[in-house]
């Protein structure tokens, strides 16, 4: 195995390691919210990651052209549909979960803690 | 270097697991298109792994690119038409 190979592998080891993270949460976060959030995970590091390791392997070839082109491409559509589901969850009318329900924030915050949202409000 | 590329291959497929968990489960219906979402982001990289692994990887990025495209418009008119049809206070 030449440096680069090992390059390549340890990139991509990487990467999979994010999306193991990335499935990892969206079983056991309890939002739409926050399931979200971790689908940005998978797009900002893990697919990337497994990209990029790939290209490094290939070395100067077309094809690593085309695998920056779907880095590129990733990098526009991710955020662009975690704000589109996000807007059609809202809109819809879910609301994110309270943090007072998970752990008692008020003690490590004291007196300021962050006021609880009002009821009606999106 | 074959047996790095099977093995994350194997990891990946097992990865959407997870996911399709979500879209069977899911409670809601935004919870089954964002699990979706993240299979469709997982599939192509899946296809660029097999790729490595034949040793053809010039091929399998073009359709990896077309299913990126496809999962974007997918997800979009699914989201679109969603939020006008679900109505949970």
């Amino acid at each position: 195995m030449t440096l680069q190979e090992v390059v390549a592998a340890i990139v991509l080891a990487t990467g999979v390691f994010f999306l193991f993270v990335a499935a990892i949460g969206f079983v056991r976060l309890p939002d739409v919210f926050s399931r979200l959030h971790v689908t940005g995970v998978i797009d900002t590091l893990g697919a990337p990651l497994v990209l990029l390791g790939t290209a490094i392997y290939l070395g100067p070839q077309l094809a690593a052209a085309r695998l920056v082109l779907g880095l590129v491409f990733i990098a526009i559509t991710s955020p662009l549909l975690g704000h589109l589901l996000a807007r059609a969850a809202l809109e819809a009318g879910y609301q994110p979960g309270r943090i007072e329900d998970m752990t008692p924030v008020t003690e490590r915050f004291g007196a300021r803690a962050p006021s609880e949202p009002a009821e009606g409000e999106r | 270097m074959s047996l790095v590329f099977e093995t994350l291959t194997l990891v990946v497929l097992l990865l959407t697991v997870p996911f399709l968990f979500r879209v069977i489960v899911g409670p809601s219906i935004f919870d089954r298109v964002v699990a979706l979402n993240g299979v469709g982001t997982l599939i192509p990289l899946l296809l660029v792994l097999i790729g490595l692994d034949y040793g053809r990887v010039d091929m399998f990025i073009d359709l990896a690119l077309a299913l990126w495209l496809l999962n974007l418009f997918t997800t979009l008119l699914i989201a679109r038409y969603v939020r006008d049809k679900e109505s949970i206070p």
